[in-house]
């Protein structure tokens, strides 16, 4: 058989050459080779049993735990949050028993199909899904992410039910942080929610990616998040790899939060809220004994109940967009000039360095000051005017005049002195305070030299100067109770000590009176008058205006071309309680704040009759601000759907709008405003509100 | 020899083998009652039915003769490769992959049954050899071509586990055959420089994983690594003496993935601990080293001998390949512990070979009989 060509074979035989192989030769190799093999199955076959000895044996303590820690998981409670108290003890912020679902992104095994399912489950819209899926976005790991809370029973169970085809969905009963006046507190106390990763590197606590608890995310809940917080309770259950519980091991309560009360009176802060209405504005309301705040609201504003489990495409469209900024605390971050709110320090200013109040100048409608002619907001003059009467008037020539011969460092001081253009301690992170200008200031700022013209602006609360409302109000308490009153928050029984303001007991009492004639006399405010029985506030209201007139008047025209309105007051005028501070954005002047003030100090002394001017008003509106902003969610859902942007950080992203604010008004670094101008002449009838006014807009520039 | 009521052909089947496997059966119905949640059905009660019934198989298979089984290598050969072709184009057309053909009356696999095949085939390939050319090319050239086709047809499916498993009892064959020593030396060499870039240029994405995670499985703890992190917990839970039966929390709690199929044996030691495992060892040493390796050495002819010894070798395979996957030595390839796994198709590939082994064996006493 010659199979194999001859030179194919030489190689490979080579040397080989005469040793035959045959069969016997092959089964002598087959021998040898067969016990190879087995040698070689012998030695893995003791490997084995080595290694099965070394882990059943070496290493069962290591590995026992391990099995154990896979059983028995230990999962914590999370502790029902500290609530937020009145100063009657009504809750701000409760806690309700809730039915919840959240997911384990780790444990999940495909986002799209089971969000999908649950949202068949739970029969959500098309938004809600896109929503979680977002959150699912940016949550990893064991973080949890909450897919749906306040669920009823039937939902509840159909979700427990389908558990086991659902790898990560954790439903789940617990408690649930809610805010009975939604919205009228967003500001205030601020809002919870899970925290993420930033949170978690900063406290590396497992209650943190425990489902169903919330840290503090904004305001008092995020200041007081230790004290509210409470202990976890725990509990040892058996489970299944895929998260279902076998059956429950043992468990410890959890421990509440502590609660904190606040100086705030719910009732008011509702009522001063939703008297608001559609404006963009705030208001803050003091005791002028002990420095309590006992409102503080800015509207519009966001609702802290529906924050709670993540800021929803919709719902951050809806907000962001607003350009009444619902998401900015304008109590504490809006920066404003403040118009005429500022005579009275002033005034205040001109007694204590020696100015006679019955001196007095004669308005024609203007003044010459340097090359150009200021104006009064009564371009047809108010005639002989003094002291009293630029304040109840409200005579801008009559402080253009004053100003001028007392000079900006006597005012600024005064300023200072009665509380403008500083930071207040109040637990609610940094506050933008402003600008009380003077002759170092600006020089420091622009190197500029201060400029009459620059005396003329502030004095009218103009030009360089900018507050914010909570100054305003504490102003409005200095001058009522003649002390260096500064506010408080947090509820404390003990009576604080405030000093002196150190100022003539018959300056203030002047200032005073002439604050009273303004709302119950000859004055400009007569639709802040209120109708109580023996009772009156004294007030001053204040113009601010906000872009130069050849945008227009200041009244009409675009929204956020209008003028500011302020009202600053107190009352009861003969023994004074409380004081109070209205702001109206682009209200078209003060005449918008006015009434929001009268209708406040109403409710300080008759709450039946603040609410019966209310609710007829707010039906008008479209329902609370609660029922409002649903609605406007619903026709932003129908608009947008899900395809509204991502929102990204959440939080972060309200934190951006807050910090924004500082700077909202430019700067006017040279060129002289006009006066500012309250509504019409003493006792006109409420009825005809801004636009009515006969009073033309002073015209500012140069002399012909 | 005074007659006996058991009739002959039960009787003369080697018990001494048979004894010990049936015991390793029932002991695995016994761990897949307790894996089943103490049920018979489907895991326990199909495992005995299976057994059964492949046994009368092997039963059958040992009584054919020696030339039957020559004459049937390469048609048999040439079958399976045929249904291997069918079952890629099958999937082809189906889309994804597919390793079963379904007759009507059952599936099957023909990856499984290639791996008794090219055993037989390459046995039959080396006896017809003439034994001076074994040093040559030719022996090892047609072998490899022999054995690529079918492998290479699993490795598509993508099977790598059975591939591997074909590839094992065939050079197991080849070395056994008597072709040079250096070839394998060669060979283990060009394996060593190969299985790098097979690694990265011909492994599925899945596979490569499989193998970086059996290098460190405690860096992927809930992907890639859970399953032998998880089978090394069970194992070693049990300890010496096990949790005992129907205790095991790895599996009832269903931490452990394919607790009745792939990682039967962790199962099994969690509740048995290392004392059923060492148990599970002596049967398949008794099988396997002394009855099996024994069968081939003592085989009358050379076509025998390397039949018994390539079968022995692929359940030997089995054994190490999976009990090295479960205790953590070897990655994570999808294949069973014979007897004890769940699963016709490997009992049925198993209890072929182990038919074999029996039939060689028989011819080996006949021989005996005749001649000696």
């Amino acid at each position: 058989m010659a199979l194999i060509p001859k030179g194919l074979l030489t190689k490979s035989s080579r040397g080989k050459q005469g040793r035959r192989i045959t069969s016997a030769a092959l089964r002598d190799s087959f021998d040898r080779r067969a016990v190879l093999i087995g040698g070689l199955q012998g030695t893995i076959g003791v490997l084995l049993a080595a290694r099965l000895g070394f882990i059943a044996v070496g290493e069962n303590e290591h590995y026992r735990v391990m099995a154990e820690s896979n059983r028995v998981n230990l999962s914590l409670i999370p502790p029902r949050r500290g609530w937020i108290l009145d100063r009657t003890g009504a809750p701000l912020a409760a806690n309700r028993a809730d039915f919840r679902v959240d997911l384990i992104p780790d444990k999940m095994t495909d986002h799209d199909q089971t969000v999908d399912k649950l949202g068949q489950i739970l029969s959500l819209t098309a938004v809600e899904i896109q929503d979680i899926k977002d959150r699912l976005e940016d949550a990893h790991g064991s973080r949890p992410v909450e897919a749906a809370a306040h669920l009823d029973w039937d939902k509840f169970a159909a979700v427990s039910v389908r558990q086991p085809d659902l790898p990560g969905v954790v439903p789940q009963r617990g408690f649930s942080r809610f805010y009975p006046t939604g919205p009228c507190v967003g500001h205030l106390v601020g809002y919870v929610g899970a925290a993420n990763a930033k949170d978690y590197e900063k406290e590396h606590n497992p209650l943190l990616i425990t489902p169903g608890f919330k840290i503090g995310k904004d305001g008092l809940e995020k200041r007081f998040d230790t004290e509210l917080r409470g202990v976890p309770g725990a509990r040892r259950s058996e489970v299944t790899a895929s998260g279902r519980v076998v059956r429950d091991l043992e468990s410890r309560d959890d421990v509440p939060g502590d609660p904190i009360r606040l100086t705030i009176h719910g009732g008011l802060q509702d009522y001063a809220s939703r008297r608001i209405g559609l404006e963009s504005g705030a208001v803050t309301v003091m005791d002028i004994h002990t420095g309590d705040i006992l409102a503080m609201c800015s509207m519009p504003s966001f609702d802290p109940n529906s924050f709670s489990d993540g800021i929803g495409r919709v719902e951050w469209k809806m907000l962001s967009e607003d350009d009444h900024v619902p998401l900015r605390n304008k109590v504490l971050h809006g920066l404003y000039p403040p118009g005429s709110t500022v005579k009275p320090t002033v005034a205040l200013a001109f007694l204590e360095a020696g100015l006679d109040p019955s001196e007095s100048v004669n308005c024609n409608g203007g003044l010459q000051v340097g090359n150009r002619v200021f104006h009064c907001w009564q371009h047809h003059g108010h005639g002989k005017v003094d002291m009293m009467k630029g304040i109840y008037q409200s005579c801008d020539v009559y402080f253009y005049h004053f100003a001028q011969r007392m000079g900006m460092d006597v005012i600024a001081a005064m300023m200072h002195r009665m509380g403008w253009g500083r930071e207040y301690d109040l637990p609610l992170g940094n506050q933008s305070f402003g600008t009380v200008p003077d002759p170092a200031w600006k020089m420091r700022k622009y190197d500029k030299e201060w400029a009459i013209y620059d005396t003329v602006n502030a004095t009218i609360g103009q030009g360089y100067m900018q507050v914010n409302p909570l100054q305003q109000a504490i102003v409005a308490s200095r001058i009522a109770s003649g002390k260096s009153l500064t506010p408080r928050l947090m509820a404390d029984s003990s009576q604080p000590e405030f000093q002196p303001l150190g100022v003539k007991q018959e300056h203030l009492d002047l200032i005073r009176q002439g604050m009273w004639e303004m709302v119950n006399g000859r004055g400009t405010g007569a639709r802040a008058r209120i109708d109580v029985p023996n009772v009156q506030i004294a007030g001053k209201s204040g113009t601010a205006q906000v872009v130069g007139l050849n945008f227009g008047n200041g009244k009409g025209g675009a929204w956020k071309h209008r003028d500011h309105g302020h009202f600053i007051c107190f009352g009861p005028f003969d023994n004074p309680r409380y004081a109070c501070q209205v702001l109206v954005e682009h209200g078209g002047g003060s005449g918008a704040a006015m009434p929001i003030a009268k209708d406040v100090m109403t409710y300080l002394f008759d709450q039946q009759k603040a609410w019966d001017a209310l609710l007829p008003m707010e039906a008008g509106w479209g329902g609370t601000p609660q029922q409002r902003m649903a609605a406007k969610y619903q026709g932003f859902s129908r608009q947008y759907g899900a395809a509204a942007p991502r929102v990204g950080d959440g939080d972060a992203a309200v934190a951006r709008v807050d910090a924004g604010a500082a700077s909202p008004q430019p700067i006017q670094s040279d060129a002289a405003a006009p006066a500012p101008e309250p509504v019409a002449a003493a006792p006109a009838p409420p009825s005809v509100v801004g636009g009515a006014s006969t009073a033309a807009r002073p015209k500012a520039g140069r002399q012909p | 020899m005074s007659t006996s009521v058991i009739p002959d052909p039960i009787r003369l089947l080697p018990w001494r083998v048979l004894g010990p496997l049936t015991l390793l059966v029932m002991f695995g119905a016994t761990v897949l009652y307790s894996a089943g949640g103490g049920k018979m059905w489907p895991w326990a009660g199909m495992h005995l039915v299976h057994y059964v019934v492949f046994l009368g198989m092997a039963v059958v298979v040992s009584y054919l003769p020696r030339d039957l089984f020559k004459q049937a290598a390469y048609p048999l050969y040439g079958g399976l490769v045929v249904l291997l072709v069918l079952v890629e184009a099958v999937g082809r057309i189906g889309g994804g992959s597919q390793r079963w053909l379904n007759l009507g009356f059952m599936t099957l696999q023909p990856s499984e049954m290639m791996k008794p095949a090219i055993v037989l085939v390459l046995a039959q390939f080396y006896d017809n050899l003439p034994p001076q050319m074994t040093r040559s090319w030719r022996a090892l050239v047609p072998a490899l071509m022999l054995l690529a086709v079918p492998a290479g047809l699993v490795i598509i499916q993508p099977d790598l586990g059975t591939a591997l498993a074909i590839c094992f009892g065939a050079v197991v064959v080849i070395f056994l055959a008597g072709v040079p020593m250096w070839w394998f030396i060669g060979g283990g060499l060009t394996a060593a420089i190969v299985a790098p870039l097979a690694f990265f240029f011909v492994l599925k994405e899945y596979q490569r994983k499989r193998v970086t995670v059996f290098v460190n499985p405690e860096a992927d703890m809930l992907g890639a690594g859970y399953h032998i992190t998880q089978s090394k917990i069970a194992i070693g839970s049990g300890g010496f003496f096990g949790k005992g039966f129907g205790n095991g929390t790895q599996s009832h709690l269903q931490y452990l993935p394919e607790a009745h199929t792939d990682f039967v044996f962790a199962t099994m030691s969690e509740e048995w601990g290392m004392v059923g495992g060492l148990f599970v060892l002596f049967v398949f040493f008794v099988v396997l080293f002394r009855w099996g390796m024994g069968v081939a050495r003592r085989a009358p002819d050379r076509f025998a001998a390397m039949l018994a010894a390539g079968m022995t070798a692929t359940v030997f395979f089995y054994v190490a390949i999976n009990m090295m996957m479960v205790m953590g030595l070897a990655p994570v390839v999808g294949i069973p512990l014979p007897f004890l796994s769940h699963g016709g198709s490997s009992m049925m590939t198993n209890m072929l070979c182990i038919g074999t082994i029996m039939a060689v064996d028989r011819w080996g006493r006949r021989g005996r009989r005749f001649y000696g």
